[in-house]
């Protein structure tokens, strides 16, 4: 178990007031929340201050945690010291709205866990006849445009939250395999019912939401359904035409360059994006010329040749007067 | 142990929810989808409650609302103008990756 730094994660000094932390907590809540932040590890980062908080907003805690002074540094093995958190009282309440089950297990170390105060929306305790169903749970899920594209079965392993009769919470890792249906786009949700966190008594489980995005990839964007690639051709297969094999996401294809194609001349693979059940994707090649460097002297008179044999003017739409 | 292929749903552009089995989603009551219509976070299709229909931009816009209702203590309006300019920034970065 890695010790974790507090303070480093909402950005503060050990002195910092209980403001401070409030104020620091808020800021980085806007800025990490995973709707707000794009960025993949958003959630990981956002569970990670949500902990911080817990511990740092409550003086008792605060106190406690603060035991350990500068002697440690974050990511360092770490064990908590027997009775170390003798004289403070704070075990097994106290706790925030937060979702306490997503904690790490360096917090529940040293704090335990929380006696099931979020898996049921309202914070009850079980008790004989009372129910709750289970809170829904949000994740996202990343998978490449390959994965879109064909279709795929994934198993993803979530730590799930059980409560025993007791109220006691413990996080039990739990597999799930899902296929994912060809032609999902980014930002879709895919729904599995009952696999969320355990309700209370006879309540049932809430529901799993997996949010889908994609890895970037190395040679091509996505704009919805539509793939786009930048294709390199050289100026004689722009001017001549050609048959270029360009890649898709469903393996090579052989692509016809018309002759007296420009630079950003758009073409369209027909059906080859992120195609659905009803949906079509297609995939879009934009040319880009890249003129060769001469080096030599013959190289070099064969630019002179073509300046003389086809002169042109491509400015001729910068000129004063145009429009 | 092999796993076995739980079944889902895929909430894309094919789905179609009434006021009912939208509330049921997302786990919000009916005042709430009435809350966020008035304050323009979502526009269901149909012309009465009885003949609404929801599609998943609709759920989502309601997820996200809950979630930064509760994790950000956002008020209705706060939550409609985050929506907004969190869907001009993905405009915007699509738009800026793709050229």
């Amino acid at each position: 178990m890695k010790f974790k730094d507090y303070y480093q994660t909402l950005d503060l000094k050990k002195d910092a007031s209980q403001d401070d932390i409030k104020r620091a907590y808020r800021k980085l809540a806007r800025k990490l929340h995973p709707d707000v932040n794009k960025s993949h590890d958003a959630e990981e980062k956002f569970k990670e201050l949500g902990e911080a908080y817990e511990v740092l907003q409550d003086p008792e805690k605060r106190a406690a945690y603060d035991k350990f002074g500068s002697n440690w540094q974050a990511g360092q093995d770490f064990e908590p010291p027997p009775n170390w958190d003798a004289g403070f009282e704070f075990s097994g309440g106290g706790f925030t709205q937060t979702d306490a089950s997503q904690f790490s297990d360096f917090f529940e170390s040293l704090f335990g866990k929380s006696s099931g105060t979020s898996h049921a929306r309202g914070g009850f305790h079980p008790h004989e006849g009372f129910q709750a169903r289970g809170q829904d749970v949000h994740a996202k899920i990343v998978i490449n445009l390959e994965d879109s594209y064909h279709g795929v079965q994934k198993t993803i392993t979530l730590n799930r939250p059980v409560v025993d009769q007791n109220g006691h919470v413990s996080t039990t890792p739990h597999s799930i395999t899902l296929t994912i249906p060809k032609g999902i786009m980014e930002g879709q949700q895919v729904r599995l019912e009952g696999q969320g966190s355990q309700g209370m008594g006879q309540g049932k489980s809430g529901d799993l939401f997996l949010e889908i995005a994609f890895t970037p990839h190395r040679l091509f964007t996505i704009d919805k359904r539509d793939i786009h690639l930048l294709l390199p051709v050289t100026p004689w297969e722009a001017a001549l035409g050609a048959t270029i094999t360009v890649p898709t996401l469903g393996g090579s294809v052989d692509l016809k360059i018309p002759p007296g194609s420009q630079a950003g001349k758009k073409l369209r693979l027909k059906g080859r994006g992120l195609s659905s059940k009803i949906n079509s994707g297609h995939q879009y090649i934009t040319l880009t010329i890249v003129t060769p460097e001469p080096t030599t002297d013959a190289q070099k008179k064969l630019y002179e040749q073509m300046a003389s044999l086809m002169p042109m003017n491509p400015r001729s739409g910068l000129e004063s007067g145009s429009a | 142990m092999p796993d076995t292929i739980q079944p889902c749903m895929v909430i894309d552009e094919t789905i179609s929810c009434s006021l009912r089995q939208c509330c049921s989603l997302c786990r919000i009551n009916a005042q709430m989808i009435h809350e966020m219509i008035d304050e323009g976070i979502i526009s269901p299709t149909g012309d009465s409650p009885r003949n609404w229909c929801f599609g998943a931009s609709e759920i989502k816009r309601i997820q996200i609302t809950l979630r930064l209702q509760q994790d950000l203590r956002v008020n209705l309006p706060g939550a409609a103008l985050a929506l907004e300019l969190l869907e001009k920034l993905t405009a915007l970065q699509g738009r800026s990756q793709n050229t």
